[in-house]
């Protein structure tokens, strides 16, 4: 399974769609992509999960580190319409409480 | 038949057969020359030579565009012949990190070796496979001088030789903790300041820590975003959910767990686990929690060992025997 990233980084808003599996083996290619958008100051990043059916504890790890990296550099990070399996992993790891997360509109079919 | 030798007369004659029989004896010896050649290193132009020399003793009349055009074919050869020494210098490199990493496997072993306690009045299995070489899964047993029994799973994020590492040092800084200081929520705060300085971004740990206290029949617990494990309830014959809210190790400083309670009776369950075993899959299919329980339910009636034992080798089968995941999974049951 892959990983399709597709970055529209306009003025101030990067918006991130990703559709595929995020696992250990394409995290390493999330993380390259998503990374630099949380470095420039000021930046909103919206990751769109909308297309994503399956996310393991590795992809976890990139939106932790993305969410550091933004708090060190004066970013946001947001993500929206999650799946329910890829939204139940963020909640149990008590994720939810940190990362700004809209579920309101849920991914999948 | 003589034994085979890498020397141009044996490749003439044996060319020579060929070409008068046709035989294919010559041409089974052909493929063995080519082993030989294989295993002492000679490259494939070294054996093209030999075959010019050998074509031009036999035919000394050679016409010479067929000369020249082995000439251009040992050329052609070259960069195969360097391709396969490249190849026989990465075939040793890997040999010897692989033997490196076992090393380091069975190294991690020595250190997370965990004895299952015997408690009394607690009937208590477990198993833990690795889906690599190393494990970033960990469950460690404590027992204590109050007869308390302390119970840590944890699955590191991020696989590998990382989390082996992470992982052993949690192990250390657990048994670093005073005796007195054993409460499911003070553990998990002590860890996650061990981890937060630690590790880096994009690593962090989750863990459940419980701790049973026999006289009481209390069973103590708290979970830094752990895969919530299952309580089975023997009076109603039920399975519930174990509810426990906490942020995974090492993502924010100063973070506070809650912990909870709950009395548990003859027969009742505890049942913990990691994600490789609610993250199954058969085929591209999810298995769904359900499942696990139907699984546990099909051999209840087994003693906690054998139980936990039935279960990895069920989803081991539906896996076709290859584990994307390290699996952990503990049971205790309350003895009557």
């Amino acid at each position: 399974m892959n990983l399709d990233i597709n970055v529209v980084d306009k003025e101030s808003v990067a918006v991130v769609a990703l559709a595929g599996e995020i696992d250990a083996f394409t995290a390493p290619k999330l993380k390259e992509a998503l990374l630099p958008l949380t470095k420039q100051a000021g930046n909103i990043v919206e990751v769109n999960l909308e297309n994503v059916s399956y996310m393991d504890s590795t992809g976890l790890g990139v939106f932790v580190s993305a969410l550091k990296s933004t708090k060190e550099n004066n970013s946001e990070l947001k993500l929206v319409q999650l799946q329910d399996r890829v939204l139940r992993l963020f909640e149990i790891t008590g994720l939810t409480d940190i990362i700004n997360i809209d579920s309101t509109v849920r991914g999948g079919s | 038949m003589s034994t085979l030798n890498l020397d141009l007369s044996n490749y003439r004659d044996l060319l020579k057969q060929y070409i008068r029989t046709q035989d294919e004896t010559a041409l089974y010896q052909a493929e063995q020359f080519s082993k030989l050649s294989m295993q002492q290193n000679i490259s494939p132009e070294e054996i093209i030579n030999v075959h010019i020399q050998a074509l031009q003793d036999l035919y000394p009349d050679l016409p010479e565009g067929i000369e020249s055009s082995m000439n251009f074919l040992l050329e052609a050869m070259i960069s195969y012949g360097l391709a396969y020494q490249e190849f026989q210098s990465l075939r040793e490199k890997q040999l010897a990190l692989k033997s490196e990493i076992s090393v380091a496997a069975n190294m991690q072993q020595t250190l997370l070796t965990t004895v299952k306690p015997e408690v009394e009045g607690l009937d208590i299995g477990a198993i833990s496979v690795p889906a690599n070489q190393m494990n970033g899964d960990y469950h460690h047993f404590v027992q204590n001088n109050q007869n308390t029994l302390g119970i840590a799973i944890a699955d590191v994020i991020g696989k590998g030789i990382p989390a082996a590492l992470a992982m052993s040092m949690i192990k250390y800084s657990m048994d670093s903790f005073p005796e007195n200081r054993m409460d499911p929520c003070t553990i998990l705060e002590s860890l996650n300041r061990v981890v937060e300085r630690n590790v880096d971004p994009s690593m962090f740990i989750t863990m459940f820590y419980g701790l049973y206290k026999p006289e009481t029949s209390k069973f103590y617990y708290s979970s830094a975003g752990h895969e919530p494990g299952f309580y089975y309830n023997a009076r109603e014959d039920k399975f519930e959910e174990i509810e426990a809210r906490g942020i995974v190790l090492g993502v924010t400083r100063d973070t506070e767990y809650q912990q909870y309670e709950k009395t548990i009776h003859p027969e009742d369950m505890i049942i913990l686990l990691t994600d490789g075993v609610t993250e199954c899959r058969q085929g591209d299919r999810f298995i769904e929690s359900e499942e696990v329980l139907d699984v546990i339910k099909t051999y209840m009636h087994l003693p906690a060992q054998q139980l936990v034992d039935q279960v990895y080798k069920h989803f081991e089968r539906l896996q076709d025997f290859h584990l994307r995941d390290d699996f952990t999974l503990i049971i205790l049951r309350k003895q009557v």
